[in-house]
């Protein structure tokens, strides 16, 4: 079977239980004239770590922005289909944008601090929200580097500058500040593909930590860091969904001989 | 078979990599670059070298200026006698007349000179007396030299300088008249004679002016009513008699003080003082007319430094004297500081705001382009368009607007409805924006991406993105563009002749009088004195040392606000520093 031709993935996800936070229905991408994603239809469940698998270019950083509508910023963009979070599209005219953004954290592949210090950085999302109140900020700053396992590391100079952390502490703390609005959902973007393998791993414990509490999507094209993290996992080549499933199965016995060309290096 | 084929291979190899070498080790000069290092090096040091070369000149020819010369007094062959300081001396090809007055030793001397003769410029001073301040005198002329240790350097408030000896000064407090200049009661005399001078300076200028200051508002006040409400209403009668009765006042202490000035006037006459000149003339005039005199001749290097002091001293603390040849440039220094300080308070909100609009909000397309292009040839167009374009626009129809509107009781006298310090300032703001629109964009476009996407991910609104992320980090590249706009707006003088600058003001633009910055004054400035003294002034030979000094000083204010402003931006910077990923 190649399924090369089919507008639906084959879908054997496993359930978290919670239901689902976001489905993507027929999501369609072009930049300008050229199309970059294909009628995906894919469901996230809530509560699980979701991993977007493929080859370079196939479209995965592509949609993991569209879900918190990044690509917004880009001019010639245009979509078709609809990504809805809680049953509500999030391209509804009602829908406000900033607030959108705010029920999703997203890290992106090269760690980004801000030039502030430390503290500044992990209070950020607080501070635009508009929260003032000092004794707030503190406890919600501390409660997210603790979440993001950099507390111990850093609780003595909080008012350095975080451009002064090593490459995977500045990632780690791009992940507190993601988490510091108590977002829904946290949007990871390749997150370790900067890093060395120390940090790497790091960062993989601190995704199971967070499971459970936050819904997490992460793309990557490291397929045994999938295998490790995920719950769930969808492969996506040339912008389309090919396969989506219980991380185990997908790794064991993938359904696509495409999924599994792609899985055992054969290809990509 | 293949062990052979090996071998030549593995020998051509070899061979192919030893020409390699080869090459290497005698690359070619010109592969390297190296006649452009040379030539762009050399272009850079040939800039550098003519900036220094330049300064160097301005700094020589003004920095000596302010050092008393001593006084030579020469006798010609005529039996004249000129005294003077020698401030030039050159080489000239005597006319034929001339030559044929000469004796025919004088002549031959000239002859074996190659036709050249010497001649030295001396400053005479004492232009009431001799109607010049200077004269040439030929070297050949000169029968005797000397430098008598009597002769005076005098500083007059009036008339320039007084070449001569001193005869005596009189005065009601001396018990007899002094006759020598270092008897220690000349120094009290003249330092009594100048502080009562400038007491008089102060009733007259500070006091009796704010009296007038006062009796004009009263003034003012009252045709304000009487255009409100009419001359024959209530209130203008009302106001009538508050103006009767306050001017009544005001009158009343002015003519208080104006007794008292006339008080310390007359007193002030009686102090006299002397002088003779070199031809035997005298001039007496009151003592506190003398600004400074010294003994040209009998000075020590202690004297000679207080006396270069006191003139640097006076050159950045007083106001000009004798059509702004003598004195100090004080008015100019505030005026220039003051005018380019305004421009930034309107060129850097103006300019950034633009930039950021254009850059971060407009929607990219034809329009934004022509917008740009628009901006940058701004950049390109005459300043003294500019003065143009402000004078016609800013004044006569903005500023008739505010005159009819706000000051209707001081016409037919335009208020805002001519040159002042606020459409100088806007003006010149309009000329240097360009340069903090592109500085600025620049800036901006210099945020990396990941920095703004990743503040938009955290949910911010591109209106905190900017403020919070993308200005912090754009500031150091907008303060380069405000520093450069503002040392381009400080040294412009071509469109403030059209707009606010004079050659003398009578006030500051900045006082104490409420409402303390008065924007619709005109002031004085630096570049514009610069000129002013250099082609508008009756005596350009007294004039040219002070082109150079004035010159030092513009320069090295216009670099001592540049410094502040990079001092800014480095503090700025620093923030910013530190490892980047």
């Amino acid at each position: 079977m190649n399924g090369a031709d089919r507008s639906e993935p084959v879908s054997y996800a496993k359930q978290g239980g919670h239901g689902v936070v976001l489905s993507i229905e027929n999501f369609s991408l072009w930049y300008g004239r050229t199309q970059a994603l294909f009628d995906n239809t894919l469901t996230i469940e809530r509560g699980l770590v979701t991993a977007l698998i493929g080859p370079s270019g196939c479209g995965k950083s592509t949609l993991l922005r569209s879900l918190n509508r990044m690509n917004d910023l880009i001019d010639e963009v245009r979509i078709s289909g609809d990504i809805r979070l809680d049953e509500r599209s999030i391209f509804d005219p009602s829908v406000d944008v900033i607030a959108l953004r705010k029920r999703m954290g997203m890290v992106f592949q090269k760690p980004n601090p801000f030039p502030m210090s430390i503290y500044e950085n992990v209070i950020y999302p607080l501070k635009v929200d508009g929260v003032r109140d000092r004794r707030i900020l503190a406890e919600l700053g501390e409660r997210a580097l603790k979440g993001a396992a950099l507390w111990d590391e850093v609780k003595d100079r909080l008012n350095e500058s975080a451009l002064g952390l090593s490459g995977g502490q500045q990632q780690r703390l791009c992940i507190a500040r993601a988490i510091a609005g108590d977002p829904e959902l946290i949007l990871m973007d390749e997150p370790c593909s900067a890093l060395d393998p120390i940090a790497t791993s790091k960062i993989e414990e601190l995704m199971n930590e967070l499971r459970g509490h936050y819904t997490i999507v992460i793309v990557t094209h490291n397929m045994q860091q999938a295998a490790r993290v995920s719950d769930n996992t969808a492969f996506m080549y040339l912008g389309r969904m090919i396969e989506y499933g219980d991380t185990q199965k997908f790794f064991l016995k993938p359904a696509l001989e495409r999924t599994e060309d792609y899985i055992t290096g054969r290809f990509g | 078979m293949e062990a052979k084929s090996t071998a030549t291979y593995a020998d051509s190899m070899v061979a192919t990599r030893e020409v390699a070498v080869a090459r290497h080790t005698a690359t070619d000069l010109t592969a390297q670059g190296e006649p452009y290092l040379w030539a762009l090096g050399g272009a850079l040091a040939a800039g550098i070298l003519m900036i220094l070369g330049f300064l160097l000149m301005v700094a020589w020819n003004g920095i000596a200026t302010f050092l008393p010369k001593p006084i030579e007094a020469v006798t010609l062959k005529s039996g004249a006698v000129i005294a003077g300081e020698p401030s030039r001396f050159e080489y000239y090809r005597p006319a034929a007349q001339e030559l044929a007055a000469l004796t025919p030793g004088e002549r031959a001397e000239i002859e074996a000179n190659n036709g050249f003769a010497t001649r030295t410029l001396y400053r005479t001073g004492n232009y009431d007396l001799y109607h010049e301040d200077f004269r040439w005198v030929p070297g050949h002329d000169v029968s005797k030299l000397v430098r008598p240790k009597q002769m005076l350097f005098a500083e007059r408030q009036e008339w320039g300088p007084f070449v001569g000896k001193l005869k005596s000064v009189e005065a009601p407090g001396l018990a007899s008249p002094i006759t020598n200049v270092n008897d220690p009661r000349f120094a009290q005399a003249h330092g009594r004679a100048l502080a009562r001078r400038s007491r008089i300076g102060e009733i007259e200028r500070k006091q009796i002016g704010s009296i007038n200051y006062y009796l004009e508002n009263e003034r003012l006040a009252l045709r304000r009513a009487a255009l409100k409400y009419g001359g024959a209403s209530p209130q203008y009668a009302d106001a009538k008699r508050t103006f009767a009765q306050r001017s009544a006042e005001l009158n009343q202490q002015y003519a208080r003080l104006a007794a008292e000035a006339q008080a310390l006037r007359a007193e002030d006459a009686k102090d006299r003082i002397t002088l003779t000149e070199i031809g035997g003339r005298e001039k007496n005039l009151a003592l506190s007319e003398i600004v400074r005199i010294y003994p040209a001749n009998a000075l020590t290097v202690a004297g000679r430094m207080r006396v270069y002091l006191s003139r640097w001293w006076e050159f950045l603390s007083a106001e000009p004297r004798e059509a702004n040849t003598e004195g100090g440039v004080l008015p100019a220094i505030f005026g220039t500081c003051a005018m380019t300080l305004l421009m930034v308070v309107f060129v850097a909100p103006l300019g950034v705001i633009t930039a950021l609009y254009l850059h971060e909000y407009a929607r990219q397309g034809r329009i934004v382009s022509s917008v740009r292009i628009s901006v940058n040839n701004l950049a390109g167009v005459p300043s003294i368009v500019y003065g143009v374009f402000g004078l016609g626009f800013f004044a006569y129809v903005l500023g008739a607007g505010i005159d009819a509107s706000l000051y209707p009781e001081r016409l037919p006298n335009p208020t805002f409805g001519t040159g002042g310090l606020l459409w100088a300032s806007l003006t010149l703001a309009l000329l240097t924006v360009p340069v903090v629109i592109v500085a600025t964009e620049e800036a901006l476009a210099a945020v990396p991406r990941s920095m703004r996407e990743g503040s938009l991910a955290c949910g911010a609104s591109k209106w905190q993105t900017i403020r919070n992320i993308v200005l912090p980090r754009a500031m150091p590249g907008i303060m380069t563009g405000i520093i450069l706009a503002m040392a381009r707006g400080a040294g412009e003088v071509a469109p403030l002749m059209l707009i606010g600058v004079v050659k003398l003001a009578p006030d500051l633009p900045i006082d104490g009088f409420f409402p303390f910055v008065h924007l619709s004054r005109s002031f004085m400035h630096l570049g514009f004195h610069i000129y002013d003294v250099g082609f508008q002034s009756r005596n350009s030979e007294a004039a040219k040392p002070m082109v150079f000094v004035t010159t030092i000083l513009l320069i090295t204010l216009i670099a001592a606000m540049n410094a502040l402003a990079i001092a800014v931006r480095n503090r700025l910077k620093r923030k910013f520093a530190g490892s980047q990923f």
